[in-house]
């Protein structure tokens, strides 16, 4: 008997795609399927989404999974509360796993605030008198106390995640895993929501924290894994994953040179995105040009967005033409150059990624072009590094004295 | 709580009953979702529950009773029919509302982990509320008809029970299809409305051609519908085997139910 939380074994997850099959969603066509082809055997495409991972976690860790786009992350999380099988190994639980994959699942509209925490927390796998003993808790938490007899659809959408997350911060599972759940709700909610979690993991429960956002995982995990391709390439202190997540960068740029491994519907994808000055500094604008080529078939007009993200991931700036009223027509080639102006990066290394939308994502190119910032400071006065480290820009700023 | 060890899906497998035991907290919840919303809503929720069958029981004593002229064993056509309703809606109501249910709560399977199984089982809460206030107006209707069932009454439940396991195996079946087989929730009630019909709810087995009774002796919803006509009305009982075979088709019926459902519920959430 093991004396983890959590312990897996060669832990493979495989999504078979199945060739012949694909698109039949109809008992009639499968039956006419089998009769016209009685002895074919299905042929499948296979997709690994986790391949042989595996790891202790002990009890009382906030672990942190990163990785990019497509690597696995939310897979495990899946395999791991229990939603999809695995397709190879094991997984050894030292105790019930709450989920809190989305906030308000299993909300119904309808239902009153109360009927809907009762409902919500008996899915997440709240016994009865759990969820009667720790009400007054959750209605506290939620601020939601005089709407309790209201149905939910009538609740504002803060509330209504408030209320969410609040049933889900009240589990009382040993093991709680959660997947970027903190993006919602205002700021103060979000830094309480950060304080329970930690209560949770310094009273020896294990959480599992699922997120794109590296600064969360730096602020709230006490070790972290990073994943690569479905395979486990680190697992140990958050600095360690996170340096393993920016030394992907040059092998996750080849890839995603290859425009058919990128998100998006692909009807419409760039030729090129590049950063006109490879090496600036903090005050520089910042000249992205892209070429996008002609595609008649797509009905309507398109448009473009790109986003200054950090060596962490985190996106800095978010530039999209729509803001500026600018719609592209699918009938000509566009070369398109986007200023930046008014954006005083940090020294270091910063990438674009560039999407073509319409109503849904056409393509989108992380890390399409990648620039560094220049180690230089544009204020008068020489100073210790100290008075730069904190924030994510720098700005132009003065103090007058009155 | 002992270690939870979680292995891939082997061929077929009963279902952990001692998971399924310790979330029995989300059956209730989902039961009483579902009479919950089903009552308030709509204004007419309780009413449809007792128009429905009084007017297919009206209908059907028209049709079959008034211009058929068919026999009903003595009892007056409307009772007779009614009864038959009553334990039909019983059995065609929970496989009606089951079957659709984990498509309708996918959202639910693809996101947290507990026994799925527990969505369909729950839809029966509310068709057996529906039957409970029927079941009141069966009442008053006997009173006014002046019928007396006799101790036969007193069999009812086991009548229900087996009428719900009847459905449920049926609709745990259906509703795993249906995850992956969105037309099977199109074929369903066409094929509950011809087994509808070939069922003597809305007639008597003494209408029947006797060419053609064999086609009513080897069905076992018309060996259950002559067991609730029998704890109903107090009509001749059917056979003794035809009231074990009830209970023997109920439990062949809810297993191969769940060895369907047991098949697929773990890839669930990569087909929804």
């Amino acid at each position: 008997m093991r004396d983890t939380a959590i312990s897996v074994e060669q832990l493979t997850k495989v999504y078979r795609i199945n060739r012949r099959a694909a698109g039949i969603d109809r008992i009639t066509d499968a039956v006419v399927d089998m009769l016209k082809n009685p002895l074919r055997r299905p042929t499948y495409d296979e997709f690994r989404a986790i391949q042989d991972v595996t790891f202790d976690i002990p009890w009382g860790e906030a672990v942190g999974i990163v990785g990019r786009n497509g690597a696995g992350k939310s897979t495990l999380l899946k395999l791991l509360t229990r939603i999809t099988a695995p397709t190879e190994g094991l997984i050894d639980l030292g105790g019930r796993v709450g989920s809190l994959l989305e906030v308000g699942t299993g909300f119904h509209p309808e239902l009153t605030g109360r009927e809907n925490i009762y409902l919500n927390g008996a899915l997440l796998g709240m016994t009865r008198k759990e969820i009667r003993r720790r009400f007054d808790e959750i209605v506290d938490f939620s601020g939601v106390e005089k709407f309790l007899e209201t149905p939910v659809k009538r609740y504002s959408s803060g509330m209504y995640v408030r209320l969410a997350f609040s049933v889900a911060a009240h589990l009382e599972t040993e093991i709680l895993a959660i997947d970027e759940v903190l993006a919602v709700g205002d700021a103060e909610f979000q830094a309480r929501s950060l304080a329970k979690m930690r209560s949770a993991a310094a009273e020896g429960r294990t959480v599992l924290y699922v997120s794109h956002q590296l600064h969360t995982v730096t602020a709230l995990c006490s070790s972290a894994m990073y994943l690569d391709k479905g395979r486990l390439s680190h697992y140990g202190t958050v600095d360690g994953a996170l340096e393993a997540y920016r030394e992907s960068l040059a092998s996750f740029r080849v890839e995603q040179r290859d425009a058919s491994r990128r998100e998006g519907t692909g009807e419409i994808r760039f030729d090129s995105v590049q950063v006109t000055q490879q090496q600036q500094s903090p005050t520089d604008d910042t000249v992205v040009v892209m070429r996008l080529p002609a595609a008649p078939h797509v009905p309507g007009s398109y448009f473009v967005s790109c986003h200054v993200e950090d060596h962490n991931g985190a996106t800095i700036a978010q530039c999209d033409s729509r803001a500026v009223g600018e719609w592209f027509d699918p009938e000509q080639a566009h070369e398109v150059e986007l200023t930046v102006r008014g954006l005083w990066l940090k020294p270091g290394t910063y990438s674009i990624k560039a999407s073509v939308c319409q109503n849904g994502i056409l393509d989108s190119w992380e890390a399409a072009d990648v620039f560094d910032v220049l180690p230089q400071y544009p204020y008068p006065v020489q100073t210790s590094d100290e008075a730069f480290k904190a924030g994510l820009v720098l700005t132009d700023f003065s103090y007058e004295r009155s | 709580m002992g270690r939870m060890i979680v292995t891939p899906p082997k061929g077929l497998s009963l279902p952990r009953w001692s998971e399924v035991w310790e979330a029995r907290e989300v059956l209730w919840r989902f039961g009483l979702r579902d009479v919950v919303l089903r009552y308030r809503q709509t204004v007419v929720g309780v009413a449809w529950v007792i128009i429905q069958p009084l007017m297919s029981a009206g209908v059907f004593t028209i049709i079959f009773g008034n211009v058929a002229d068919l026999p009903s064993g003595g009892m007056p056509y409307f009772l007779f029919t009614f009864a038959g309703m009553l334990g039909w809606n019983l059995f065609g109501g929970v496989v009606e509302r089951s079957a659709p249910s984990l498509v309708a709560n996918q959202s639910l399977v693809a996101k947290v982990f507990f026994p799925r199984m527990l969505v369909p089982m729950s839809s029966a809460f509310s068709v057996l509320i529906d039957f409970v206030v029927a079941l009141g107006l069966m009442v008053v209707l006997l009173v006014v008809f002046g019928v007396n069932p006799g101790w036969a009454i007193l069999t009812l439940p086991i009548w229900v029970m087996l009428a719900v396991l009847l459905g449920l195996g049926i609709g745990l079946a259906a509703s795993t299809l249906l995850v992956r087989y969105r037309d099977v929730g199109y074929v369903l009630p066409w094929l509950l409305q011809l087994l509808f019909f070939a069922t003597p709810v809305a007639y008597s087995l003494e209408a029947v051609p006797e060419q053609l009774e064999w086609l009513f002796t080897i069905n076992p919803l018309s060996w259950l519908m002559e067991s609730y006509r029998w704890a109903l009305l107090g009509l001749d009982a059917p056979p003794l085997w035809q009231m074990l075979g009830v209970a023997g088709a109920a439990i062949v019926v809810m297993s191969a139910g769940l060895l369907v459902y047991q098949r697929f519920e773990r890839e669930f959430a990569d087909v929804i």
